[in-house]
């Protein structure tokens, strides 16, 4: 086991397409580490990159120790898990899971010890005879996974490995992995876009955006404190509201007049913009106290919620979301105020957290 | 999903698809169908049918007037003279077919051995310029052989290869390594990378990752693309009677056509020797029908 250091790390594509700008990584070990980012941003170039299936333009890799720049895939001692399984056609499970270990020249004693273990970890049992074209697509996911544990590599990576299945066993199989990864103790890269798995797997969190590492941080501070305008807009469903903003007798106020608490050290030369979680905000009766007047556009019932979208007289109208019992019908005239704490404020130009 | 290119590219159930409402209109325009195809087939399969028979038939009945078509005796005569000359030793036309198989044979192999390598590394690699290789390499198909023929035959006889099998079998070889290239090409493009890439991080070399997994995939394109090589090698005309001469050398297409221009032609020998000529490509196209379908819709058949 080991942790993964990347540094300055840049890919451009022959065909001159850069992949990936500039990449600081700083993995530990025995980490689950995510990166996510919208599709293009380069997450499964920097994957391939630290697995050695891709060369990089400049930068270094270290996987543990060793600087492993200059090492092929099969000196890295990694395993990776494909978005497409990649389980070997012409081979049944058994074999798929004893390739790797015969590669490695194991005696075979020991091969099948560790191709039952992996089995009984992945519950593979009544499988390990049939071909992968016989396999459905959770099961064939369970066997790639198996077949990257077998080996008991220094790290895993996985690239968005759970696309492919429907949502009730993506659940499934995100439970899985989590529990599999704390139990083995390995390091795991995990690249996803979907937010939601990035959330409720990663101890912590890399967002790209073009090549670039927007914000590094635990799931609780990538939602509280979004580095950018990229990453505020980027994470939560729906994202953040962004206001712009201006400071008045201390207290941040949008052009509609909504008043929302500023943080402590605000810089007040520059236009600033507030993200604002859906949730921080409430819609009200008109003429609440502390509220400002708006509109109700649209509803949206999620279930146990409603998405509700205010005019407000700004800009841009807001997302607010509310409990069920509290219900309002579209263009009813109502009552718009903040309600959570001092928001996270950005810079409108260099759309970096300022405060 | 993990589908064995076999799988993939099998043009699949090839029955009609029409809804059997339409299938079922009419009676009479079944009738008229077939009625047409039986025609067609006639037309097209009666010089086959007519090769078989004069094969078959003793000289005096291959020159009736009126033609026999059922009444003559059957004799494998022909047959006979076309390996067996009267003396009991093997004829010259046997030499020939022996050169045709030799010269199809190895080049095939060849060009197998060269092009599937070369359409592996342009279908995984970034190369330079690939299209403009790729265009490059399929141009030099462009040109039918006569075109050619004549700078190769002088070529051909200042490097002393003129009236030899091994320039035969460079020229086929050069023929079909652009040919096995741009087919291979589209089967390694539908074997998917990551099995490379998987075997590669379980510890192979490119070059054993290939070997071990793409490969073995890609054994019924390359049997196709194979075949296809063997028939244009086999089939060849052209050069093998521009760059050819002597009898010891000369393949059986020449070997063939040779026989006919005397001041009388065996006719039964000449149509003997052509069938035992087709029977190898018709088996080996029989062997292979499947993939043969496969690369030829190759690119029109999608997972
Ligand atoms: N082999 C290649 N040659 C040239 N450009 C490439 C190659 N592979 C990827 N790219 C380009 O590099 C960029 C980053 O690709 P990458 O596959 O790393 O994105 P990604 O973040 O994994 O996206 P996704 O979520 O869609 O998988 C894209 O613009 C892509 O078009
Ligand atoms: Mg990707």
């Amino acid at each position: 086991m080991a942790g993964i250091e990347v540094t300055t790390l840049h890919k451009r594509y022959p065909d001159g397409t850069v992949a990936v700008e500039h990449v600081d990584l700083s993995i530990g070990d025995g980490e689950l580490f995510v990166m996510l980012g919208p599709s293009g941003c380069g997450k499964t170039t920097t994957l391939r990159a630290i697995a050695g299936l891709e060369r990089q333009t400049s930068g270094d890799i270290r996987i543990g120790d060793t600087l492993v720049n200059d090492l092929p895939p099969a000196e890295r001692d990694i395993a990776m898990v494909f978005q497409f399984y990649a389980l070997y056609p012409h081979l049944r499970t058994r074999d798929n899971l004893a390739f790797p270990l015969r590669a490695e020249g194991l005696p075979k004693a020991e091969v099948e010890e560790r191709v039952a273990e992996a089995a009984r970890l992945m519950r593979l049992g009544p499988l390990l005879d049939r071909r992968p074209h016989r396999l459905s697509g959770g099961e064939q996911q369970r066997v790639a996974l198996a077949r990257a544990l077998v080996r008991r590599p220094r790290a895993f990576l996985m690239d968005e490995p759970l696309t492919n299945l429907d949502a009730e066993l993506r659940a499934d199989m995100r439970t899985e992995i989590k529990h599999l990864q704390g139990e083995l103790g390995t390091t795991m890269v995990y690249v996803t876009h979907d937010q939601v798995e990035a959330m409720s797997l990663g101890h912590r969190i890399a967002i790209l955006n073009k090549g670039r590492v927007e914000q590094i941080g635990t799931p609780l501070e990538v939602y509280d404190r979004p580095a950018s305008l990229f990453c505020a807009a980027f994470i939560g469903s729906p994202p953040m509201n962004l206001i712009e903003v201006e400071l008045a007798d201390g207290k941040l106020r949008s052009k509609s007049g909504l008043a929302l608490t500023p943080p402590p050290n605000l810089p007040l030369d520059r236009s600033l913009i507030a993200g604002v979680r859906p949730e921080a905000l409430e819609v009200t009766e008109p003429g609440a106290d502390g509220s400002v007047p708006g509109r109700v556009v649209s509803a949206e019932w999620l279930g146990d919620e409603i998405i509700y979208v205010v005019d407000h007289g700004d800009q841009r109208d807001v997302r607010v979301r509310m409990p069920l019992n509290v219900r309002f019908a579209a263009d009813a005239p109502v009552g718009l105020r903040h309600t959570g704490g001092p928001p996270p404020v950005y810079d409108a130009n260099t759309e970096e957290l300022v405060a | 999903m993990a589908v064995s290119v076999d799988e993939a590219v099998s043009p699949g159930p090839v029955r009609d698809r029409r809804p059997p409402r339409r299938r079922s209109g009419g009676r009479g325009r079944v009738v008229i169908e077939v009625a047409v195809l039986a025609v067609l087939a006639a037309v097209m399969l009666f010089p086959v049918l007519w090769m078989i028979e004069t094969s078959i038939k003793e000289n005096r009945d291959v020159y009736a007037i009126p033609a026999k078509f059922f009444d003559f005796t059957v004799t494998l005569d022909h047959f006979k003279d076309v390996f067996v000359d009267s003396g009991g030793g093997p004829t010259t036309l046997s030499g020939s077919f022996l050169n045709s198989v030799i010269v199809a044979g190895v080049s095939t192999v060849l060009a197998t051995v060269l092009g599937v390598p070369a359409a592996w590394a342009y279908s995984r690699f970034s190369v330079k310029a690939k299209k403009d290789q790729l265009f490059f390499i399929l141009s030099t198909r462009f040109m039918p052989p006569v075109v050619v023929v004549i700078p190769i035959f002088l070529m051909y006889r200042q490097v002393g290869l003129f009236d030899t099998k091994l320039g035969l079998i460079l020229i086929y070889t050069a023929f079909n390594v652009p040919f096995t290239i741009w087919m291979m090409k589209g089967f390694v493009d539908e074997v998917p990378a990551e099995y490379e890439d998987a075997a590669m991080l379980d510890g192979y070399t490119r070059l054993q990752a290939f070997w071990k997994f793409t490969l073995p995939l890609l054994l019924p394109g390359i049997a196709a693309t194979a075949v296809f090589a063997l028939i244009f090698s086999w089939n060849e005309f052209v050069f093998a009677i521009f760059l050819t001469s002597s009898d010891a050398v000369r393949t059986a297409p020449p070997a063939i056509a040779g026989l006919i221009g005397g001041t009388t032609v065996d006719w039964g020998l000449v149509a003997a020797a052509s069938i035992v000529f087709a029977l190898p490509v018709l088996v080996f196209s029989y062997l292979v029908r499947k993939h043969l379908v496969a690369g030829v819709t190759l690119g029109a058949v999608r997972r």
